[in-house]
């Protein structure tokens, strides 16, 4: 099988995270690899090794598109397992916003596609810094392909594949043709980390750089000037504080509801 | 005057809260009307009357259910175009957001989710990176895309209904989309949905697998309950009662934390509550720097001690 999963460098959660500069995006320092997007690589990379891996000629291509930092995030992919790693970056693809994004991003599919075809692009559920879930569905409007989102479960047999979705009042199955682009959630499996051997072949593995020359994209199409969509303005919350902190002597559910009943909350 | 499209699923016999705030939001940008996707019942007709909607625009198709997304997203984008709308607008469901994400591609129109507010010149208001900024944002397209948290608007008829007409649009075809072959039906909880409940009471991996004490706390403050995704990962509750980054983002006016110990991803989905009370046996967890009214105790004993006073109280 020929996989592209989809890969995104940002800022990890952990520490405080800013936005910064015209358009206010996201401060890149501090970035990681998307841990939601890990999901999709070990699930791509388990339908790979139920077919005999790469030697047997499966690929996993991990794609970012994103400044230079971004590569980190392709070779922690390609430590963890995919076999080759593609970096999108363009100067003219900065502030970019889903739609933008979508549109780069399935240009640069269809380049991927263009020697052999694709069978499956993988994505996460959402970018832990956009958290919009916009990118996937906007993908497979853009190329044509049956969306598969929010999947908790996948199953590929021959050209087709089936799926699990979990909404909130029902639990869907469904089946869709191949090629296909799949989004998964973090109930999918448990990803592996990168071991030392994977660390050392990574190494070896090949990273290309794509610009938006290379996959035919004008860059009047991407970036703030082609985003549908802009940020007027951008205001930080004050962080919350901490507030009275009581420690139980044998009556801390009646202090409970004294602080409920004063806030008017009962 | 701006015309504005909502668009409602399968409403059944009557139309959610969430429906009735998009209608009340689209009121005030414009004339609205309203692209429906399942039966348009008597009941749900008058109402669409009662706030205000001229037109209602039906499918042509019957089986958009069938399939994920791709037919509801085309139809809704041939509906804009037969509406003449400047704003389309929908809830944020997962499904809402996916919809909105391809009518977006089809209408070329810029899409804004998470909205919880919206200006007169459609300039759009919403918090992002969990909470930490809040943001007013804008499509610069001749249509925009909106998806509307729901809680943000009440519900309010027009001060004269309107004449209801409706009108068919032809759902082009799709060639593209995944086929639904099954879907399960889950039971209902009974208790108010997570989403838009005013309080939540939500447990995680100090519970140790007894939900009671926590749904026991809900119930007699008329809360929803929700869990962090240690409890759900163990089995003790479903899966869709997880609050956090890969669940439910929820703003409440009260979150009761119990046996949670905090993580980013947790707080991700409830730091906005407006008051949050934390119930942990470890002075250090970090759910304390958060806390309103923070108390490090056993929540087997301070749970059901609450419970009953709380009872007590209300007679
Ligand atoms: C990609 C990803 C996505 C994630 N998404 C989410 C998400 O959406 N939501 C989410 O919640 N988590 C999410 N997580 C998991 C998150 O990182 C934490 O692991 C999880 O929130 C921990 O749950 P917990 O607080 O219940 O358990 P723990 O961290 O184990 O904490 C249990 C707490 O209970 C306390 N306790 C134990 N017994 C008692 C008692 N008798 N009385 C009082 N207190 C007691 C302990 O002191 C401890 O603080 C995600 C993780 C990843 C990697
Ligand atoms: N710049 C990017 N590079 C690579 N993949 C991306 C990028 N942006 C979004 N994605 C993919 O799309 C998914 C959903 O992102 P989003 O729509 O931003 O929430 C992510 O989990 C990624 O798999």
């Amino acid at each position: 099988m020929k996989i592209i999963v989809l890969v995104k460098h940002v800022p990890d959660a952990q520490f405080d995270r800013h936005l910064t500069g015209e358009g206010y995006t996201t401060d890149r320092d501090e970035s990681i690899l998307s841990e939601l997007d890990e999901y999709a690589l070990e699930a791509a990379l388990q339908l790979a090794e139920a077919r005999g891996g790469a030697k047997a000629g499966n690929q996993v291509i991990a794609l970012s598109m994103g400044p230079s930092g971004a590569v980190n995030a392709i070779k922690k992919a390609l430590q963890i397992g995919a076999t080759e790693g593609v970096h999108l970056t363009d100067d003219a693809l900065a502030g970019s916003d889903a739609a933008a994004t979508s549109l780069a991003l399935a240009a640069a599919i269809r380049h991927l596609g263009s020697d052999a075809p694709v069978d499956l692009v993988l994505t996460g559920m959402a970018s832990t810094d956009g958290e919009t879930s916009l990118v996937p569905a906007q993908l497979a409007e853009r190329l044509d392909l049956p969306q598969v989102t929010f999947a908790s479960s996948l199953e590929v047999d021959g050209g087709r594949l089936t799926a699990r979705r979990d909404a909130d009042t029902s639990s869907e199955t469904v089946e869709a043709p191949l090629p296909a682009v799949v989004s998964v959630t973090d109930q999918i499996n448990e990803p592996r980390y990168p071991n030392f051997k994977g660390i050392i072949a990574a190494k070896r593995k090949s990273i290309t750089t794509l610009s938006l020359a290379d996959i035919g994209v004008d860059p009047a199409q991407v970036g703030h000037a082609g985003s549908w969509t802009s940020v007027l303005s951008a205001e930080e919350r004050p962080p919350r504080t901490a507030g009275t902190i009581i420690t139980d002597e044998g009556d801390a559910g009646i202090k409970l509801v004294d602080f409920l009943a004063a806030q008017k909350l009962l | 005057m701006a015309k504005v499209l909502v668009y409602i699923d399968n409403p059944g016999t009557s139309l959610k809260k969430s429906s009735l705030e998009l209608l009340t939001l689209g009121r005030a940008l414009g004339e609205t009307a309203v692209a429906l996707n399942g039966k348009l019942h008597d009941d749900v007709a008058a109402a669409f009357a009662e706030y205000g909607v001229g037109t209602v625009l039906l499918p042509s198709a019957e089986d958009l259910d069938d399939f994920l997304v791709a037919p509801k997203a085309a139809y809704l984008a041939a509906a804009a175009g037969q509406a003449g709308a400047d704003i389309v607008l929908l809830d944020n469901s997962p499904e809402g957001k996916e919809i909105a994400a391809r009518a977006g591609i089809r209408l070329n129109a810029g899409v804004i989710t998470d909205v919880v507010a919206v200006d007169a010149d459609g300039t759009a208001h919403k918090s992002v990176l969990a909470g930490s900024y809040n943001t007013a944002c804008k499509a610069g397209t001749a249509v925009s895309v909106l998806t509307v948290k729901a809680n943000n608007v009440v519900p309010e008829p027009a001060a004269a209904p309107a004449a209801l007409e409706t009108v068919t649009v032809e759902v082009p075809a799709v060639s593209a989309a995944a086929r639904i072959t099954a879907r399960e039906q889950k039971v209902a909880s009974g208790r108010p949905d997570l989403t838009d409940a005013r309080i939540v009471v939500a447990g995680g991996r100090g519970l140790d697998g007894d939900f009671g004490p926590v749904e026991e706390l809900a119930d007699a403050l008329g809360a929803a309950v929700g869990a962090s995704r240690a409890a759900t990962d163990a089995g003790w509750i479903s899966h869709d009662a997880q609050v956090g980054q890969t669940g439910k983002t929820v703003s409440p006016q009260l979150y009761i934390s119990a046996g949670i110990s905090g993580a980013i991803q947790q707080k991700a989905g409830m730091q906005t509550a407006k008051v949050i009370v934390a119930v942990n046996k470890d002075a250090e967890s970090p759910v304390f720097e958060i806390a309103d009214f923070g108390i490090v105790g056993d929540l087997f004993d301070v749970l059901p001690q609450a419970t009953a006073e709380i009872k007590k109280r209300k007679g």
